[in-house]
């Protein structure tokens, strides 16, 4: 490291603060916003499939065809929107999306049921969403599973055969989340998109409006090294990025009760390692592009879109096709995810994940060596461009 | 209507003055929705898992066998005591783990009620809830199973067990691949993410840029340097939104199954309020950095609000009743009505209602701040 770059470290990072500071309601923005959006993700959202808006059909209206509706009544996977006598009606309520399933009972079911014949149901599903779709007829399954198992065991029961317990019973463990509760589950990956879209936007914007308002000029005449500038330029953003990050977690730990079950200074290691790939990131972006408005959709096409579908937040990787699968190793939110998944719920050492922290720290390395010569070389460049112009 | 053609033409030159932003406009939907068709995939299938079989009894096998030929579930590692299961899902090689205890098989065989144990690992809460539902469903077939068999030894008492069959039909995306749900919902996002934040830039950088008062020093009306402003953005809507349908129908064979025009005309509906909301952006921010991290703050929430990914009817009341405002909510059920249900007006008009009175709203609120902001 040359002296050089040191005496201007100091006036750099201090004209980024006052430019930082000069605008009040984008300061509160980068440190708010992550904090607001785990407020509302965490009481909104929810990955369970329940409430399913149904319809139920009963051609019959029998004693025993209306149990069977009951069943269905009083699950909280369903809730009965509708109660119709015909089956023309469900085309209309479906496509409204006012209903999502329709339960279809036939005029022969009790007829069925008490001739010792299997009688069938209909089950008409919205497969729009293959999500909800597959989890839906799940849970009929189960609900008429269970309905026949009991009318069949108290068929025994009837005969004689003493109290028939269920032979098997099932014990479900969750670990890590043991009541699958969205925020536990949302907090890391949360952590990692905010970190990645505000600060990667936030470096590229400083950068690009030097650019856009011809400052960067100036600043390429001066005796500032490139190094030097992004070294100054940054400091200040990791600091924000860092408070946010922080209050996400205070909040996490507050309101949903997520606790950081692992050791601390590997979690901090961990996001300043994933901080300086998004910064990274954020230069290359500020390199290529002259005006805000491309850098600013850039930079959110860049991380919103890669963090949320291809780090494994929401879409489990081993799922994808297997070119998807190598794209995702570019997304640095990959590594980042299983660090704070394990770090911040499951309360894994180091052990577990050295393997993330080490391409992480690979890729955070490359990337800012990548960005600084783009940016040395577009500052070359430019006054030159500029003088042929003249 | 000369002044608007005039405007219109002075925003065309500016956008082509960034070489950079028609690519990005135009290439980066088709990356997006490429990516999103290929990546987004919430089909649940292979969750590798760990067997701690203690049992070691025919019985035990029996069953394990039953979850790993489900195709749900890939064996990663078999084990012999429960601790050892820990490293594994700690590391992430493993998603779940099934623990047949000691006793199962005599347990069975004396019938006496047997346990079985699924752990699954929290963390990645949405793999988590499907694998214990089909761990549970397969399960419950085995229970059956039993019983049955309980049935045939008891075949003397002249009994016959009942089974209520489900003949599960399904409607619109009959595989129920993911792509089908994900893919349309592009269109949407890319709607409403280009043309909120391009329009919010488009009046703050006049204002940065110093240009604002000398078009207010012009002749030119208020009104007419919306239209003029706002008509590019639609252009682009509209262009991103063939671009998107084109390729989810002809690379994705994802169906349009309804009027293609009505879809356009309510792409147009839908911009309305992105456009509207934009602009009220605009007259609220001083700097382009400003209007583009509010966009950023107001897009994110209605994503996550309009059941995209998320269920609204799993949301509590509160945010229920939230997401009423949110219009890309209504826009999502209008996509996939007409792409995927091939509904038409009759079935779609209270959402297109919806999204014209909210749009009408969010658009008379901006020109009204605009106009406040001239003078």
């Amino acid at each position: 490291m040359n002296p050089l770059k040191h005496a201007f470290l100091g006036p750099v990072m201090r004209k980024e603060v006052r430019q930082i500071r000069r605008d009040t309601r984008s300061l509160i923005f980068m440190i708010f916003i992550p904090a607001f959006l785990l407020l509302v993700f965490g009481f909104a959202l929810n990955f369970d499939v329940k409430h399913i808006p149904l319809a139920v059909v009963d051609l019959e209206g029998s004693r025993l065809s209306r149990e069977l509706a009951e069943k269905f009544r009083t699950t909280e996977y369903f809730d009965v929107k509708a109660t119709l006598d015909r089956t023309s009606a469900i085309d209309d309520l479906m496509a409204e999306e006012k209903i999502r399933a329709a339960l279809v009972i036939p005029a022969t079911f009790s007829e069925d049921l008490l001739a010792g014949r299997s009688p069938s149901v209909q089950f008409l599903l919205d497969g729009a969403n293959a999500m909800s779709g597959t989890t839906a007829a799940g849970y009929a399954a189960s609900i008429l599973q269970s309905y026949s198992q009991r009318t069949t065991l108290e068929a025994l029961e009837r005969r004689g055969m003493g109290t028939v317990t269920l032979p098997l019973k099932t014990e479900v463990r969750v670990w890590y989340n043991p009541e699958l509760q969205s925020a536990r589950f949302l907090l890391p990956g949360l952590m990692a998109f905010i970190l990645m879209v505000i600060l990667t936007t936030s470096t590229a914007f400083s950068i690009v409006r030097e650019k856009e308002r011809g400052t960067m000029e100036q600043i390429a005449v001066s005796p500032l090294p490139a190094s030097a500038l992004i070294v100054g330029k940054l400091v200040p953003y990791v600091v924000i990025s860092l408070a946010s990050a922080h209050l996400v977690l205070a909040l996490g730990w507050v309101l949903f009760g997520v606790g950081i079950e692992g050791n601390y200074l590997l979690l901090l290691l961990g996001m300043i390692l994933f901080l300086i790939s998004g910064l990274g990131q954020g230069i290359l972006i500020s390199a290529i592009t002259k005006t805000q408005q491309v850098a600013f959709l850039l930079s959110v096409l860049t991380t919103i879109l890669p963090t949320f579908i291809l780090s494994g937040f929401v879409f489990p990787i081993r799922n994808m096709p297997a070119v998807i699968q190598v794209v995702t190793y570019f997304v640095p939110a990959r590594y980042f995810l299983v660090v704070l998944r394990a770090v911040i719920l499951k309360g894994a050492g180091l052990p577990a994940f050295w393997e993330q922290m080490l391409l992480l720290a690979a890729f955070a390395v490359s990337t800012l060596a990548l960005s600084v010569v783009m940016l040395r070389r577009g500052g070359e460049r430019r006054p030159r461009r500029e003088g042929r112009a003249a | 209507m000369k002044a608007i053609l005039s405007i219109l033409w002075k925003e065309f030159l500016q956008l082509r003055r960034d070489p950079k932003l028609f690519p990005v406009i135009f290439i980066s939907p088709i990356l997006q929705l490429l990516l999103l068709g290929y990546a987004a995939n919430l089909d649940v299938k292979n969750i590798p898992s760990v067997v701690c079989d203690m049992d070691r009894s025919a019985e035990s096998r029996g069953l394990i066998d039953e979850f790993v030929n489900s195709g749900y579930f890939t064996v990663e590692a078999r084990v012999e005591r429960m601790d050892e299961i820990d490293r594994y899902l700690d590391n992430g090689d493993a998603a779940m783990a099934f623990v047949v205890p000691r006793g199962f098989g005599g347990d069975v065989a004396a019938r006496r009620q047997a346990s079985l144990m699924l752990i699954a690992d929290g963390s990645e809460s949405q793999s988590a809830s499907i694998g214990v539902n089909y761990g549970t469903m397969i399960a419950a077939k085995h229970n059956q199973k039993i019983i049955l068999e309980t049935f045939e030894r008891a075949r003397g008492l002249g009994l016959k067990p009942v089974i209520v069959n489900a003949e599960v039909r399904v409607w619109y995306n009959p595989e129920l691949r993911s792509r089908n749900f994900m893919v349309p919902g592009v269109l949407g996002l890319i709607l409403m993410i280009m043309t909120t934040v391009l329009a919010s830039i488009g009046i703050v950088r006049e204002r940065e840029a110093g240009t604002m008062e000398q078009l207010i020093v012009t002749p030119i009306r208020p009104y007419q340097l919306i239209i003029g402003k706002l008509l590019p953005f639609v252009l682009i809507g509209l262009v991103d939104a063939t671009f998107v349908i084109t390729v989810a129908r002809g690379w994705f064979g994802i169906p349009v199954r309804g009027s293609v025009p009505l879809l356009f005309a309510l792409c147009l509906a839908f911009m309305l309020n992105t456009l509207g909301f934009g602009l009220f952006i605009s007259t609220i921010s001083r700097t382009q950095q400003q209007a583009m991290l509010t966009s950023l703050f107001f897009i994110m929430p209605q994503i996550m609000l309009s059941g995209f990914v998320f269920p609204i009817e799993n949301m509590p009341k509160f945010f229920q009743a939230v997401t009423m405002i949110v219009p890309l909510r209504y826009f999502f059920v209008i996509i996939r009505g007409i792409m995927l249900k091939g509904a038409g007006w009759h079935q779609l008009w209270h959402q297109a209602a919806a999204l014209m009175v909210l749009g009408t709203i969010i658009l008379t609120l901006s020109v009204a701040r605009f106009q406040k902001k001239l003078d």
